[in-house]
């Protein structure tokens, strides 16, 4: 399972300004794998995701200790490349934001941002993203209508294939389904299901349920330290530590 | 019982206050208007004035305005874009950030001669661009900086963050990222605030009086560091200056009505801009 991992955590801490939100985490996540973040508000499981895709580098103040590895290079490294890093790595927020754009317009800002002018390569990108993201039947006769009239769950989708469209091998998922009604997030789980066959995926959720039916490792999170992590099934039937098994098993958080 | 009455009381002093005040205007406007209308002519229009502005037409006047307007946008626009996209997206905000707006804040409160005497102080005389409109365009750009930076850092403020970050998410660097994504939807409120402090320039005497505006040029410009004539200057003039002032009263209000008129031009084409983008942007 961590032959050689995708992304790997070394003695990673994190402190906005003087408050310490992170301490020594360390971690491996293997590639094509759905690893699920789960813990209490506050945890600092939000946090953790940003790290990855330096997204946390915008807000001022910050400070970063250890080094996070993505296919064997350190991206806080001095000289790293934050631009193509975060073409590696999709983004999607919890709640969905598409630009107030056309749908095409969307989904091809990334490939257009990267230099990509060809109108026919550009519907190429647009229609795979679409399919991938599971968008395509309902949407390839509006990709001229504005993004802002599609609903919750659509938007969300259209979010994932913008993500998709620049052709990043590992998805970030903030709380993606947390803003949907039931039958959105369902399709949004099953989605990930299918996507994992090509992408690695991390997915921050607070919901339990959804962590155990989505993900194939759990990492449990609680109070900026990493607490316990490890095959889903076993977190949730026979976890180790006595603090997950209460965060399990609903006596806090 | 109590709460009643002071409740209604209020509402209709404040409705008196407002009604008062759209009279007041109403009531300049329409003397304005009146008094003016007669003047109004195509020869008043077109033609240059003669005898130190006594008879003839407010031609070159008018140009000269126009010259003033153009230059101060060409000016002002652009710098005070800058200045409000550096402070809402660049500037790491502190101690600096601070001062520089409360500088901003108080450049907006300084009166309009102090500029004029700045102007002439650094433009016409240090620099050597002597009376000119360049002279004039820029004094009166630094008198209506603060107001286009203060608007244009609103529209920025106003773009939603989450634009920015999912734009960043995808691998763009922080100026693509405002070039495509956060410009376009802030640009109806700069142009909107901007034109409006335009506006507010256009009618300025002060400023014009120490840089650029002549007693009597009848001729047209032909380059920025010429002299030209300027409609609040002229009115001025016409009004206080000359031999038998009650003779060219009809000109005085002819020359105040095409004076407000522009004003009220540059406003019309802000609030049809601002529609225009916000159809075009909707957000």
């Amino acid at each position: 399972m961590t032959q050689n991992p995708k992304i790997r955590i070394e003695h990673l801490d994190f402190y906005y300004g003087r408050l310490q939100a992170l301490f020594d985490v360390s971690l491996n996540i293997a590639s094509n794998e759905v690893t699920a973040l789960i813990g209490p508000s506050g945890c600092g499981k939000s946090t953790f995701l940003r790290t990855l895709n330096r997204m946390n580098d915008i807000i001022p103040g910050i400070r970063v200790e250890g080094k996070v590895f993505v296919d064997g290079q350190n991206i806080y490294a001095r000289n790293a490349d934050i631009f193509t890093l975060r073409k590696r790595i999709g983004m999607v927020f919890q709640k969905s934001n598409p630009f107030p754009k056309s749908v095409f317009d969307n989904v091809v800002y990334g490939p257009r941002i990267h230099g990509v002018k060809d109108r026919r390569i550009l519907e190429e990108i647009c229609e795979r993203s679409l399919v991938r993201a599971a968008l395509w039947g309902e949407i390839k006769d509006r990709l001229n209508q504005s993004a802002m009239d599609l609903s919750g769950g659509q938007q969300q989708r259209l979010c994932i294939a913008r993500a998709l469209a620049v052709d990043p091998d590992i998805l970030l998922m903030d709380e993606p389904a947390s803003a949907l009604d039931p039958r959105s997030t369902a399709h949004i789980e099953d989605l990930i299901g299918e996507l994992r066959r090509d992408y690695t995926i991390v997915i921050v959720t607070h919901n339990m349920q959804q962590a155990a039916r989505v993900s194939d490792v759990t990492a449990f999170f609680y109070e900026g330290r990493l607490i316990e992590v490890g095959i889903t099934k076993n977190i949730f039937t026979k976890p180790t530590n006595k603090q997950t098994e209460d965060y399990i098993t609903g006596r806090f958080g | 019982m109590k709460n009643r009455l002071t409740e209604r009381g209020m509402y209709a002093f404040m409705r008196i206050i407002t009604y008062f005040i759209v009279v007041v205007i109403g009531y300049i406007l329409f003397d304005i208007f009146r008094g003016g209308i007669g003047a109004i002519s195509w020869k008043f229009l077109t033609d240059s004035p003669r005898k130190s502005g006594a008879e003839g037409g407010i031609f070159p006047v008018i140009v000269g305005t126009l010259c003033l307007v153009l230059g101060t946008i060409a000016v002002a626009l652009p710098l005070g874009m800058a200045a409000a996209i550096h402070l809402s997206e660049y500037a790491t905000q502190g101690r600096l950030t601070r001062a520089i707006r409360l500088a901003i804040v108080t450049l907006a409160g300084i009166p309009s001669i102090v500029f004029g005497l700045f102007g002439l102080g650094l433009f016409v005389i240090f620099l050597g661009f002597k009376a000119s409109i360049l002279s004039g365009s820029l004094t009166l750009a630094c008198m209506i900086l603060p107001v286009i930076i203060v608007s244009s850092e609103e529209a920025l403020k106003a773009v939603p963050r989450s634009f920015r970050e999912a734009s960043l998410a995808l691998g763009a660097s922080k100026w693509l990222t405002i070039r495509r994504n956060v410009l376009p939807y802030a640009l109806p409120g700069m142009l909107t605030g901007s034109i409006l402090g335009v506006g507010r320039a256009a009618g300025e005497t002060a400023p014009i009086l120490l840089t650029v505006a002549a007693f009597y040029l009848p001729k047209l410009p032909h380059s920025i560091f010429d002299q030209v004539m300027a409609l609040p200057y002229h009115l001025y003039i016409l009004s206080t200056q000359l031999p038998d002032v009650d003779a060219v009263r009809p000109m005085q209000y002819g020359t105040a009505l095409v004076l407000i008129a522009l004003v009220l031009g540059l406003n019309l084409a802000a609030i049809f801009l601002r529609i225009h983008f916000r159809k075009k942007y909707r957000w």
